[in-house]
């Protein structure tokens, strides 16, 4: 008995997976998320083959949006070669017949967990998120009513206690991921779960970037060239996670997000979170020069201040 | 006696040395919970630097007219004025929500028995303090510490303790903490609803003690609700006496307290002495 046998044959299913209503509800949400940028948008969040939690606000979205033409790109934590990356684009294909890829750059549609690619987007292509927790509020207030009352009356401040509070703590942002946004000025949103060092790349980015979460039935948006502010007090400048000195024991990159790998004897291992990345810097002697970090800076002034070291 | 429980306001509400007009005038407020009707046509004036007691047994409407003040219900009849700039001659209670806070937020500040009420137990005490400037568009960190620190100080808070969390300090200092988060943004009124009840005898002391520093030094607007007529006694200058969500009695706090006139207000100054 083979996997083949047991499936059903490949023309009794919609193109894409799901049906046309499905997905023409998911294309309105979106026209609409991204008309109001960051502004949560509910949506019928469908029934998919894997289970919520592994990607599947993300999946509708790429299912929606996917056609024949396309080349998919899938990332989990930076990888493309992990289960759940390998999964969902082997998936992604069979659905839509659209090409997949691991370059960046070649890819149309990028789905992700947990990152934004180094290499720098471009123009028409897509980024699709894959997001547990929309609701930056849940933090301060669980109660989903009184959240979105914030959110209509922008009573951001009790952000900033957060914020406030890391700070007389530790001296530094802390937030490791989801670091708190705000939207072409009007709302906030948590730009889930990507670290800190991304979180600039959604400033006035050339990309359409889209965050679906599945279990919360929830999707936002960020249009092309829209304003993305990290949440900061005035006097003490957001900054990036601190990697100086890391070197990616593979390639020999710095000043790239790095994961750190802990050895059996103690020691530390530094290697590129972003494969893709790394596999074009082993196998081109030219490395891509259009990152959005060269040598510690970004490639554009965006909102990162010279960093305020409390005392 | 009957006459003084008919007419509270005509002969004793304002002392004619007070010439400036009241800052907050509620008149008429009716405030009911289904069946149970907490406050009954209740009409009363705070005048600005003054501190106004409210006493009266447990369920006699003062905490309700607490809330009512605070903005944080509003009453089915009756009018609520409150003198601030663009706002003196509307009825807060017909106002938005969005403005009700706005009005909260920048002009009362409000003690509750309960510290739970008031603070947030897993932010620090600065923090706590420094959501009033949050609320209000601040976003400078060396200025909120400041304010912070001043605020702490001028209640008479330990500052070595100030980035503790409220919930390992003693009741008496999470008093201090909810007083400096209500005196933050200098509020015209500032509301105690029974600050010091539930704190032993000589925490107590001294937390009236920095009340009637501040009070001393400010000039505050304060309405002070208690069951306690030694706390009122203490730094009220004039009194109400609420039973069954009525005024019965109100004058200046001497007058009330050593010569009763309604038969509750005896019974009430009786049993304490």
């Amino acid at each position: 008995m083979t996997l083949a046998s047991l499936v059903k044959p490949q023309d009794t299913y919609s193109y894409g997976f799901l049906d046309g209503h499905a997905k023409r509800e998911l294309r309105r949400r979106i026209l609409k998320a991204i008309a109001i940028p960051g502004y949560q948008v509910p949506y019928a969040s469908r029934e998919l083959p894997i289970a919520r939690g592994w990607g599947t606000g993300g999946l509708q979205v790429t299912l929606a949006l996917v056609t024949p033409q396309d080349t998919v790109k899938v990332i989990d934590q930076g990888a493309d070669d992990s289960v759940n990356a390998a999964n969902l684009r082997r998936f992604i294909a069979r659905m839509s017949g659209a090409q997949t890829t691991t370059d960046t750059r070649a890819a149309t549609l990028i789905q992700s967990r947990h990152r934004i690619p180094e290499e720098r987007l471009t123009e028409g292509q897509t980024l699709i998120l894959q997001v547990p927790d929309p609701e930056p509020l849940r933090y301060i207030d669980a109660d989903m009513a009184r959240a979105r009352q914030m959110h209509a009356d922008t009573d951001y401040s009790p952000m900033w206690l957060v914020l406030y509070e890391q700070l007389v703590r530790y001296r530094r942002y802390v937030q490791g991921a989801s670091y708190p946004s705000l939207v072409n000025g009007r709302y906030v949103m948590s730009p889930s779960p990507i670290p800190r060092w991304d979180t600039p790349k959604l400033h006035q980015a050339a990309h359409l970037t889209i965050l679906s979460a599945g279990r919360e039935k929830r999707l936002y948006a960020v249009p092309p060239y829209t304003d993305v502010q990290p949440l900061e007090f005035s006097d003490v400048p957001f900054e990036v996670e601190n990697q100086d000195g890391w070197i990616c024991f593979r390639t020999g990159a710095r000043q790239q997000f790095m994961n750190e790998l802990p050895q059996a004897d103690g020691s530390t291992r530094y290697e590129l979170s972003d494969t893709g990345y790394a596999e074009k810097l082993l196998t081109h002697p030219q490395a891509p020069s259009d990152t959005y970090y060269t040598e510690g800076r970004f490639y554009h002034d965006g909102f990162l201040k010279p960093p305020r070291r409390l005392a | 006696m009957t006459a003084s429980s008919s007419h509270p306001a005509v002969s004793l509400d304002a002392p004619r040395l007070i010439e400036s007009p009241p800052l907050v005038v509620l008149s008429n407020v009716t405030k009911r919970y289904g069946r149970i009707t907490a406050v009954d046509d209740v009409s009363l004036s705070v005048y600005p630097g003054e501190v106004l007691g409210i006493v009266g047994e447990s369920g006699s409407g003062k905490s309700t007219v607490m809330r009512l003040l605070n903005l944080e219900e509003t009453a089915e009849s009756g009018e609520y004025q409150f003198d601030v700039p663009d706002l003196s001659g509307n009825n807060l209670f017909t106002l938005d929500r969005y403005a009700r806070r706005k009005i909260g937020v920048h002009h009362i500040g409000i003690v509750y028995q309960n510290p739970h009420l008031g603070l947030r137990m897993n932010t620090t005490s600065s923090g706590n303090v420094a959501e009033r400037l949050l609320m209000t568009g601040e976003r400078g960190f060396d200025a909120l510490r400041d304010a912070a620190r001043a605020s702490l100080a001028a209640s008479e808070f330990p500052l070595a303790r100030m980035d503790d969390l409220p919930r390992k300090l003693s009741g008496g200092m999470q008093q201090r903490v909810q007083l400096a988060k209500a005196i933050a943004l200098k509020p015209r009124l500032l509301l105690l609803d029974e600050p010091t009840t539930g704190l032993d005898v000589s925490i107590q002391a001294t937390v009236l003690d920095t009340l009637k520093r501040l009070q001393r030094t400010t000039h505050i607007t304060t309405v002070l609700v208690s069951h306690d007529l030694g706390v009122i006694r203490t730094l009220a200058d004039r009194v109400i006496v609420m039973r069954y969500g009525r005024v019965v009695e109100s004058g200046l706090t001497d007058q009330v307290l050593e010569d009763p006139q309604d038969a509750y207000t005896q019974q009430l100054v009786f049993s304490k002495l």
